[in-house]
């Protein structure tokens, strides 16, 4: 007979203990190699110090780069020309199943519709709201108010939605959705919201541009600021009408912002896919490109299709991104 | 009597009975170390004291220390130290430490595909005693989920799970003076006899689940499978030995409409594509709904956020209180049930591991676990009085009663059509009206070709 021994009984800091000894040991590997690199630069001679120089200071980003970007993109694009497991090369079928199947004509005119709407919308809404709240007294607190959604994550946007469009069809049981409430309060008959397409991914982009149309504001907003005063006098001078102003001064004065926020929300609509996946999972006719692509890799763990969405996805975005920097490079050598 | 020498009695009571379960705590250990009566219980596994055996697992704390508790006399009694190794890493890391040389002695298999890649692969078979153990106290489809694809059985049935319950409210069925139905057809009758009452909806479903959207229509076509066509063909179709468009399919998924597709059972189609199934549930707490059919797990969801109070089906006077019938078979006396369950392999053949395999299949330590609560098992010799949670009871009687016990299928099929095509198109078939025979073709067509 013997003392029986139980589970190890584990505290807390059993746990947190090597977790935090492998921490400070990263933290100090990391600052020696540091220190190291910096002694060595001192001591070198002063070419060798020169390029040292580079090295000690681009060398951690574009390690990081190296392990963080560009291993995973040539690894995302050698299993797209894989088999579900990665175990095979099947040359182009991924992409050709991905041109293929039924469904995709409707993700991809779904991803349209979104990458049309979202940045017109948002950078519309955004715009008239920063030009009509310039010069305005207290615009801080409705530029907060408006800007507020930002702060709150996709998925969060998605589930307070998704409450906004809940739709009870047994009258006997209380209705909860918003819009649904409203409608039977003007006594119109509610529709289950997000089974209907098309109207479903309208009204999932609507989540989109309430999230977005708080940055347009804002960027938006700072760049009028840069218009100089004594433009804003001289046409106030010539006694040009508001519209005018906005539309002969304002819009000319910040056409690269606009530019530079038209395309850095139509990256972000590409690239949507919490948004859809908390509130239809990408049924009833609302699937996009990045949540198939999820879906494809992670639910139906087939790495070659989803990776090649990835690849599709990563090549409809480089021209906007090549033009979204082009514009920036004009803008900074026109100042 | 003031108020406050009332308080003072309750006060003693506490500060006695805390006292007493002190005294309890310590006396416990004295006995561990001293001897415990029933150790002639344990004469078959003698011989083994001083060892220790390893069980790898995914079951944690709290869960983990309800096994613990139940190994104590066994320690106790043989000398063999059951060191329970819990970590959610499980299904990455047994692979490592298998391959790595440092497999566990005993590793509780969540699910049957995990089993078999470790059939011929590490895994000891299992010794003639527990085979006959199984034998004598599981079912032969028990058995089988424990046998590798090489036709060996290695590891013994531990805990299970079962899909097919109806879920209702006693009180609502009291007061409207239904009766729980044994057959398909009184399931129907029953179902026509609350429509034309006007007032209760017979029939709640919700299928939302977020990316997963559609699997509880995967469980109602599983379930009525077992029952329009036999375990063979069950298992035909998840192995696609039959087409997804099979006929005997078609039948299944016609029945399913029957009810799901019925707008006078449900109300409006469409809206369970966009009901969660948590919210699925809620209708028969609140009375706007008969019948609801889910697996165990609705019952902690329904009473953690709807109010509901888990029942006997003698309770017919607790308002919000609800508890399950089995979801009948064609006939009477067809009771296959759907579920799941864990599995435990040995990769050593040490005696200790054996007698603790062979421990953890007899009706005496299924009893010992079930008694401690909140869990149940397949095992025949499971007395439902140790049961105490009213669904898990019912579980047990499904299980006992099984005439087949099949895993869920969507789970065994390839993920293309299991968390995929499968979950899709169910949703398609209530949500767009899609026709079966559409759903029916679009699976097959995505089924993945070798």
């Amino acid at each position: 007979m013997k003392l029986t021994a139980l589970v190890p009984q584990r505290s807390l800091w059993d746990t947190v203990l090597p977790n935090l000894v492998m921490l400070g040991s990263a933290i100090a590997a990391f600052l020696g190699i540091i220190f190291l690199l910096f002694v060595l630069a001192e001591r070198s001679p002063n070419k060798i110090q020169n390029i040292l120089k580079y090295v000690v200071f681009l060398a951690p980003a574009a390690v990081l780069l190296l392990i963080g970007l560009i291993y995973p993109a040539i690894r995302t694009l050698i299993y797209s020309f894989m088999n579900d497991d990665s175990s095979k090369f099947i040359g182009f079928e991924n992409y050709v199943w991905a041109f293929t199947i039924p469904e995709i004509r409707i993700v991809l005119r779904n991803t349209l519709i979104w990458t049309i709407l979202v940045p017109v919308l948002a950078t519309g809404t955004g715009l008239a709201i920063a030009y009509m709240t310039d010069r305005m007294k207290r615009a801080a607190v409705i530029k907060s108010l408006i800007f507020m959604p930002m702060a709150i994550s996709f998925v969060g946007a998605g589930i307070i939605w998704r409450f906004v469009y809940t739709y009870e069809a047994n009258l006997k049981r209380p209705e909860i959705g918003l819009l649904s409430s409203i409608w039977r309060a003007m006594e119109w008959e509610p529709r289950n919201w997000l089974l209907e397409a098309p109207l479903n991914t309208l009204l999932l982009i609507v989540v989109m541009v309430w999230i977005q149309t708080g940055f347009a504001m804002v960027v938006l907003s700072a760049a009028m600021k840069n218009i100089p005063d004594e433009i804003i006098e001289a046409s106030l001078l010539d006694g040009t009408s508001n519209w005018r102003r906005f539309t002969k001064i304002t819009i000319p004065m910040i056409r690269a912002t606009i530019v530079v926020v038209l395309t850095t929300i139509t990256i972000g609509t590409l690239k949507v896919f919490d948004i859809v996946r908390t509130m239809t999972g990408g049924n009833f006719k609302t699937n996009v490109i990045a949540n198939e692509m999820y879906s494809q890799s992670f639910r139906q763990m087939n790495y070659g299709t989803g990776s090649a969405l990835a690849i599709i996805l990563f090549i409809a975005i480089i021209p906007i991104i090549i033009y979204n920097v082009r514009q920036l490079r004009l803008e900074r050598t026109e100042r | 009597m003031s108020i406050f020498r009332r308080r003072a009695i309750g006060l003693g009571v506490i500060v006695t009975a805390s006292l007493l379960v002190l005294a309890g705590c310590s006396s416990e250990s004295d006995s561990a170390g001293g001897g415990t009566e029933n150790c002639e219980a344990y004469a078959e596994y003698a011989g083994n004291e001083g060892t220790t055996v390893e069980i790898y697992t995914t079951i944690i704390s709290p869960e983990a220390d309800l096994f613990v508790q139940s190994f104590q006399e066994f320690q106790d009694c043989t000398g063999i130290t059951i060191n329970w190794n819990g970590s959610q890493e499980f299904e990455a890391q047994i692979s490592v430490r298998v391959e790595g040389g440092t497999a566990p002695d005993l590793a509780i298999f969540p699910q049957p595909g995990l089993l078999a890649k470790f059939a011929g692969n590490g895994l000891v078979p299992a010794p003639a005693k527990v085979a006959d153990s199984v034998d004598a106290n599981y079912t032969a489809d028990w058995k089988n989920y424990g046998t590798g694809p090489d036709g060996v059985f290695y590891a013994a049935p531990l805990g299970a799970n079962v899909k097919s319950f109806v879920w209702y409210s006693p009180k609502t069925f009291a007061d409207n003076g239904w009766s729980i139905p044994t057959t398909w057809a009184e399931l129907l009758a029953l179902s026509d006899e609350v429509a034309a009452g006007g007032d209760i909806q017979p029939w709640c479903a919700g299928f939302g689940s977020g990316d997963a959207t559609g699997w509880v229509g995967t469980d109602w076509m599983e379930d009525l499978m077992l029952r329009f066509s036999d375990a063979a063909t069950y298992d035909a179709w998840v192995s696609h030995d039959i087409a997804f468009n099979d006929p005997k399919v078609q039948t299944v998924i016609d029945e399913a409409a029957k009810i799901l597709k019925n707008p006078d059972y449900v109300g409006d189609v469409a809206s369970i594509a966009t009901t969660t199934f948590q919210e699925g549930g809620a209708g028969i707490v609140d009375g706007t709904c008969a019948m609801h059919r889910q697996a165990s797990f609705i019952g902690g969801i329904l009473a953690a956020d709807y109010g509901a109070t888990i029942v006997n089906p003698e309770d017919t006077d607790v308002e919000g209180g609800i508890t399950t019938f089995y979801f009948p078979g064609v006939s009477a006396d067809q009771t296959p049930a759907l579920g799941g369950g864990e599995f435990v392999g040995a990769f050593s053949d040490r005696p200790e591991v054996q007698a603790v395999q062979h421990y953890l299949t007899t009706p005496d330590w299924n009893n010992k676990k079930a008694a401690l609560g909140g869990w149940f098992s397949a095992n025949l010799g499971l007395d439902t009085a140790n049961v105490a949670d009213p669904v898990n009871k019912v579980a047990v009687e499904i299980l006992q009663n099984a005439t087949t016990f099949r895993f869920d299928a969507s789970d065994l099929m390839p993920a293309a059509v299991g968390a995929g095509s499968f979950w899709k198109e169910m949703t398609a078939w209530v949500a767009e009206n899609k026709s079966s025979k559409a759903v029916l073709d679009a699976i097959e067509a995505s089924w993945p070709a070798n």
